[in-house]
């Protein structure tokens, strides 16, 4: 489904320039979710931004549904693949109703049955018509990123690049999105990538994973590996320790 | 434990708005020795008006009333604004969320420690540079000597929250509340940041409010945790008994981690109670 061979990343030229990505091969079946997991600047929303067009590929190639991408990106491709922010507080206009955030994609892509999408689109994210005609501010964390997730989906894409979708939520919250995004994906076939920095929620949801750091691939594993602890790099062991909690080391803890 | 440091009985925090009065924060007590409590709840619970009255530090038009609000037998509610002034930064400090916006953008890291020292203490530049310098030391950063003369804006999350954890920690102060000063942060580097806080208030034994949405974390790294849901208290226990909590919402927060031992699916996910509101 896709296929990402040598992807390097580079911003600006000369003294101010930054190799965001060196070198990194992955590929992704259909129907499969894929978990990109490493510290800020590790490179892993780079990676996604390269993906769908908002970051350049300085070289490398991106395989998407059996397609090499092109530079801008075609309408056909925005139909394969969609993108859901970090923070839905800042990722849906403010002054659009949740109708007018979802008709747009539909409008640009010359769909007839925008009614109809429009509330399909809201009963798979588990919202009513009633928030039809609300405006992000009056939605919780939680309902904007459905509504996020909705204006992805209505396009019927079959990639969906997840870029954080639970870090600025509550926990209880988190679980919600996370069963959502579960469901949808047996229901409507999807393959996921997933940027996270918890490896909790990747391990949850994806069954693969790739951990990053400094712009490199350091590791592919399979999730039950890491749920077994059979992670061999130790960038990915101290992961997987934080992922823990706080464990207070031998000094403080005499003290 | 001796006499407690902070005091707090039926705290309220109340904002009167057009649309009607909210009830941030309804009746809240507990009391603090020198010991790291934890205060856990979801967005709007009220954990960080909690501790921003206690600072008086609500914005307005909120407006805070409590029965007993004390800080080492200085009472807080009666206190004038310039006792206040004295306590804020010089005995009790607070640590922001978020280092990009609670840093002054346009003084170096330096220049803005060095101002929280001289407010509080009294000490020539040079004693102050010295302190600062320390002080940036002591959280661990790799180079002082920069990271002294660098602007906010070129230093990353986790060494801007440093800076501000040395800024806070430089009038030596008695209590510091951290109003979840991890969760800007990276899983790896929020451990080094939590790391070294927990170093300092050992050290120096100070009391900490830690206030933090993530219920593992606090678990993790406090003695004592309050739980609150829609303002007030709905639990209060060691955090090493988080596993024997009765409250259904601790419950339900604990449950709805994803963890790596286990594969459940779906997740259970909380059924709000509106009892538990009353």
């Amino acid at each position: 489904m896709l296929d990402i061979q040598n992807l390097n990343v580079v911003f600006g030229t000369g003294r101010l320039r930054v190799e965001a990505v060196k070198n990194v091969s992955f590929t992704v079946k259909q129907g499969e979710a894929y978990g990109l997991v490493g510290e800020s600047g590790s490179g892993k929303s780079t990676v996604l931004r390269a993906i769908c067009g908002l970051a350049p590929i300085t070289s490398g190639r991106v395989i998407v549904d059996g397609k090499e991408v092109t530079t801008p990106r075609t309408k056909d491709f925005y139909r394969t693949a969609q993108m859901v922010f970090q923070d839905p507080y800042a990722s849906l206009h403010p002054r659009h109703t949740v109708d007018r955030t979802l008709s747009e994609p539909l409008a640009i892509h010359g769909v007839k049955d925008a009614e109809a999408r429009i509330l399909q689109a809201l009963k798979e994210v588990g919202l009513g018509p009633s928030f039809r005609f609300r405006y992000p501010h009056q939605l919780s964390g939680g309902q904007r990123q459905r509504i996020a997730i909705a204006r992805a989906l209505i396009l019927r894409p079959k990639v969906l690049l997840l870029d954080e979708p639970t870090s600025a939520l509550d926990a209880s919250v988190q679980a919600e999105i996370l069963n959502l995004l579960d469901d949808l994906r047996r229901q409507l076939g999807l393959t996921y990538i997933l940027v996270s920095h918890d490896l909790a929620v990747v391990a949850h949801l994806c069954e693969r994973l790739l951990v990053m750091r400094h712009g490199e691939a350091v590791e592919e594993t399979p999730s039950d590996a890491l749920r077994s602890g059979l992670a061999t790099n130790e960038y990915t062991q101290s992961l997987i320790q934080a992922s823990q909690g706080f464990t207070r080391n031998s000094s403080s803890a005499a003290a | 434990m001796t006499k407690p440091l902070l005091e707090v009985e039926d705290l309220r925090v109340r904002f009167h708005l057009r649309t009607g009065t909210v009830e941030a924060v309804r009746g809240v007590s507990f009391h603090l020795g020198r010991e790291r409590l934890g205060i856990v709840g979801e967005s709007g619970s009220g954990k960080s008006q909690t501790g921003r009255a206690i600072l008086g530090l609500t914005p307005p038009p909120g407006d805070v009333t409590a029965k007993r609000l004390s800080f080492d037998g200085i009472d807080l509610q009666t206190a004038s604004k310039r006792t206040l002034r004295q306590l804020r930064g010089g005995r009790i400090s607070m640590v922001m969320q978020d280092p990009k916006y609670s840093l002054n953008p346009v003084m170096t890291i330096g220049e803005q420690i060095i101002e929280a020292y001289q407010a509080h203490k009294k000490a020539s530049n040079a004693e102050a540079r010295d302190k600062a310098l320390a002080m940036l030391e002591a959280v661990k950063m790799r180079d002082p000597q920069r990271v002294f003369s660098l602007y906010p804006h070129e230093v990353s999350g986790g060494m801007g929250q440093r800076a501000m954890i040395a800024m806070m920690l430089v009038t030596d102060p008695d209590l510091l509340i951290a109003d979840e000063p991890t969760s800007a942060l990276d899983v790896t580097v929020s451990m080094e940041v939590l790391r070294i806080l927990d170093e300092l208030v050992s050290e120096r034994g100070m009391g900490l409010i830690f206030i933090s949405h993530d219920l593992k974390l606090v678990s993790s790294f406090c003695d004592r945790v309050l739980v609150m849901y829609a303002g007030r208290v709905v639990e209060e226990l060691e955090a090493k008994n988080l596993r024997e909590a009765k409250h259904p919402y601790t419950q339900g927060l604990m449950r709805c981690l994803p963890t790596l031992k286990d594969d459940v699916r779906p997740l259970p996910t909380l059924n709000r109670d509106p009892s538990w509101a009353l």
